[in-house]
């Protein structure tokens, strides 16, 4: 076989099921997936499905603590685990750029097959193309997945006030290991990306706690994203408590060096979990318990309808239209000030200064 | 020091108990509100992002100066850039910052789509690669910053002489901070009652370099880090300065800056440039307050190279110092008004839709007053 993947790898003929059969099927070796039939044919489920896709373009493609293909199974299992259902069949898509080392290929498919086995779900249907050089960026993946629902749906309509608002683990990780092994900078301590799939930590979670609400992982746009649409769907103004936040100090420590807001960092393991006040504490030792929940904290609560974000506006401006009611995002410093927490407006820039 | 002896000590300037002990002080320190200007663009961040701005409200009034290098940047400044950018066989170079701040009537990012080369670059050596790399090309870097900027500039100066290169090219727009204090303490309209300076630009500059802040002008200044509790101690510092009525220029951020600041930096930037009267944005012409290359590098400087009209000429078609669209960035950048009382702020003014740099820029006064400090 050539090490590197060439346009003729794309073409349907000999290279591309010489590919096929000694590289992918060398390591998806799910049964329905080896017919090679146009369509995975899947035995019914007699329930309610929850569908999703995903692509992934991530640079570079490996990075401290996983790879495009990790995160390729583990973006759309979370995205089904956080629906509210048991992850069950995948598929995947390969855009390849021509010269694509096939050794990497090689590992990254290693990858995807382990933590789809780790995630319990079958790859069942895949395709792959090739694009000319400068045409793609070494290799683009598409994954979409089915999954069973298991327990009542949950939904943002579910969210009372009240509720209060939980995280199984510290922000910023991945974000910040793939920032620096792209700009190439080295921290004494590796900053390693948090992804992994959650459906074995959201699972037990739904059938175990009847008033769970509503879940979500804060990948691109981070925690301070994810819980401003959380707010802005359901209606609810959201109170964070900054100091309850965890975030590792060498990930803090880099993004105060690149002038980044750890808030608006992604993340590719973690879940944002609303739940009544009365199940939080159990909801919280469990997930404490739990291998991908050990540094877990309540981070916030959903204010009771009328009750002030905003404690000490001394200096409402004559004119100014007060913030409308409703889906606002309230962040206390470790200070005690708050203020409010909004969708990442344009990019987050490195300084000049 | 070690990465995890760094980090301890670091968070101690973190520490919310602390913080809050030095509020309380504050508070019961003040008999009617001090005014105080920041004027450096990461503190104004700081500032915001911790709710330090909210929590001494009513007690201490944190004004936001001219600190982010891009914002100073005048508008015949940016319009020359893009005049540059429109000459055939030209490569810009710039940092990130620069691309989608308006000129009179267009940004380097407009520019780009409309196929001109910008390229953005992370470090001016970066862009004398460019410059050895694209030898038929002239390549042009934007010098845009302040005394912590024009150090790191002077490497790539250095290079391109080593490299024995003709192409590459500096528009330097570097600004000087003192001259900056003095036209603010000049202006009696603003009353301000102290300064909090800039960490890293007093690395560079040294402690003594603001003493005329004290002895000519009978302001208080503090040297400040960029940590919560730097920043309130800095602040508490001021305040009992102004109760006190004795003002004095205190570093208060003793493992950074040092009395006479950094020598080698200092003296690179007497070798590479010389003091030149600019003009700044919102500010306006400030006697000797800028940087231009020296007579030694002036085969490198991109102004006389291909500005026939020279620096400050209109090239956009406007008169130097217009209004921009009704944006008040210039009396933001002074600190005579707030952010949110320019009428543009959140209503045509956002960080998706900036109408001027202060909004451009992601240490801008209005850029930080959007994300941080909206009720």
């Amino acid at each position: 076989m050539e090490d590197r993947i060439l346009l003729a790898h794309g073409d349907g003929g000999l290279l591309t099921h010489q590919l096929i059969s000694e590289l992918f099927l060398k390591y998806f070796r799910d049964e329905t997936l080896k017919s090679l039939g146009d369509s995975a044919i899947l035995p019914s489920l007699g329930e309610q499905l929850a569908f999703t896709t995903d692509s992934f373009v991530v640079q570079p493609p490996f990075f401290p603590g996983g790879d495009i293909g990790k995160l390729s199974i583990c973006g759309t299992v979370n995205d089904l685990a956080v629906s509210g259902a048991r992850p069950l069949y995948l598929s995947a898509g390969f855009i390849l750029e021509e010269g694509l080392l096939l050794g990497d290929l090689e590992k990254l498919v290693a990858s995807m097959a382990q933590t789809a086995q780790e995630a319990g779900v079958r790859l069942v249907a895949g395709d792959t193309k090739v694009v000319e050089r400068g045409h793609g960026d070494k290799i683009f993946v598409t994954t979409s997945g089915v999954g069973q629902l298991v327990g009542r749906g949950l939904g943002t309509g579910q969210i009372r006030p009240g509720d209060l608002v939980l995280l199984n683990g510290p922000i910023g990780d991945h974000g910040m290991a793939v920032l620096s092994q792209r700009h190439g900078l080295e921290f004494e301590a590796q900053i390693r990306s948090d992804c992994a799939p959650l459906n074995g930590l959201t699972v037990p979670l739904l059938s175990r706690f009847a008033t769970l609400r509503f879940m979500r992982d804060p990948t691109r746009g981070g925690l301070a994203t994810t819980i401003k649409e959380i707010a802005t769907a359901s209606g609810r103004d959201i109170l964070l408590l900054e100091k309850e936040i965890p975030v590792r100090q060498e990930v803090r420590w880099a993004a105060e060096l690149l002038g980044l807001d750890p808030l608006y960092l992604a993340n590719e393991g973690k879940v944002v979990i609303i739940v009544a006040p009365e199940e939080a504490a159990e909801v919280l030792n469990f997930l404490r318990g739990h291998p991908l929940g050990g540094m877990a904290a309540i981070i916030g609560r959903v204010l009771e309808s009328g009750e002030e974000g905003i404690i000490n506006i001394d200096r409402r401006r004559e004119g100014r239209p007060h913030s409308p009611r409703g889906g606002q995002v309230y962040l206390e410093t470790p200070l005690g000030a708050r203020r409010l927490l909004d969708l990442l407006a344009g990019e987050q820039m490195p300084r000049i200064c | 020091m070690g990465f995890t002896t760094a980090m301890e000590n670091w968070s101690a300037f973190r520490d919310p108990e602390l913080a809050k002990r030095i509020v309380a002080e504050i508070k019961a320190r003040v008999t009617r509100p001090v005014k105080i200007m920041e004027v450096c663009g990461t503190h104004t961040v700081a500032i915001s992002r911790t709710g330090i701005r909210q929590s001494l409200e009513g007690y201490v009034e944190l004004k936001s100066g001219p600190g982010c290098p891009v914002c100073v940047t005048d508008d015949t400044d940016i319009d020359g850039m893009i005049h540059l950018a429109r000459q055939p066989g030209v490569i810009i170079t710039t940092f990130g910052d620069m691309m989608r701040v308006p000129g009179s009537s267009s940004s380097l990012l407009e520019e780009k789509a409309q196929g001109a080369d910008i390229r953005v670059v992370y470090s001016p050596l970066d862009a004398v690669q460019v410059a050895e790399e694209n030898p038929g090309r002239q390549v042009i870097f934007l010098g845009v910053g302040f005394e912590t900027t024009a150090p790191t500039i002077t490497l790539a100066l250095e290079e391109t002489r080593r490299r024995r290169l003709d192409n590459f090219f500096l528009y330097s727009s570097h600004k000087l901070v003192p001259p900056a204090l003095v036209a603010l303490l000049e202006d009696a309209e603003l009353g301000l009652d102290g300064f909090l300076l800039p960490g890293h630009v007093s690395a560079v500059l040294g402690r003594q370099a603001y003493d005329f802040i004290a002895q000519e002008y009978g302001c208080p200044a503090v040297i400040a880090g960029f940590e919560p509790v730097d920043i309130l101690y800095a602040v508490s510092l001021l305040v009992k300065m102004v109760e006190d009525e004795r003002p004095e220029v205190v570093n208060a951020y003793p493992r950074v800056v040092k009395e006479e600041g950094n020598p080698l930096a200092q003296e690179r930037i007497r070798e590479f440039f010389r003091p030149v009267t600019v003009r700044w944005r919102g500010l306006g012409e400030i006697p000797i307050s800028g940087l231009e290359l020296a007579e030694t590098y002036a085969d490198l400087n991109a102004v006389t190279r291909f500005l026939a009209g020279g620096r400050g000429f209109g090239y956009g078609g406007t008169e130097p110092g217009a209004k921009l669209r009704g944006c008040a960035c210039g009396e933001v950048l002074k600190g005579k008004i707030d952010p949110d009382q320019c009428p543009l702020f959140d209503r045509v003014c956002t960080p998706t839709h900036p109408v001027g740099p202060c909004m451009v820029s992601s240490e801008g006064s209005c850029a930080a007053h959007y994300r941080y400090d909206r009720h």
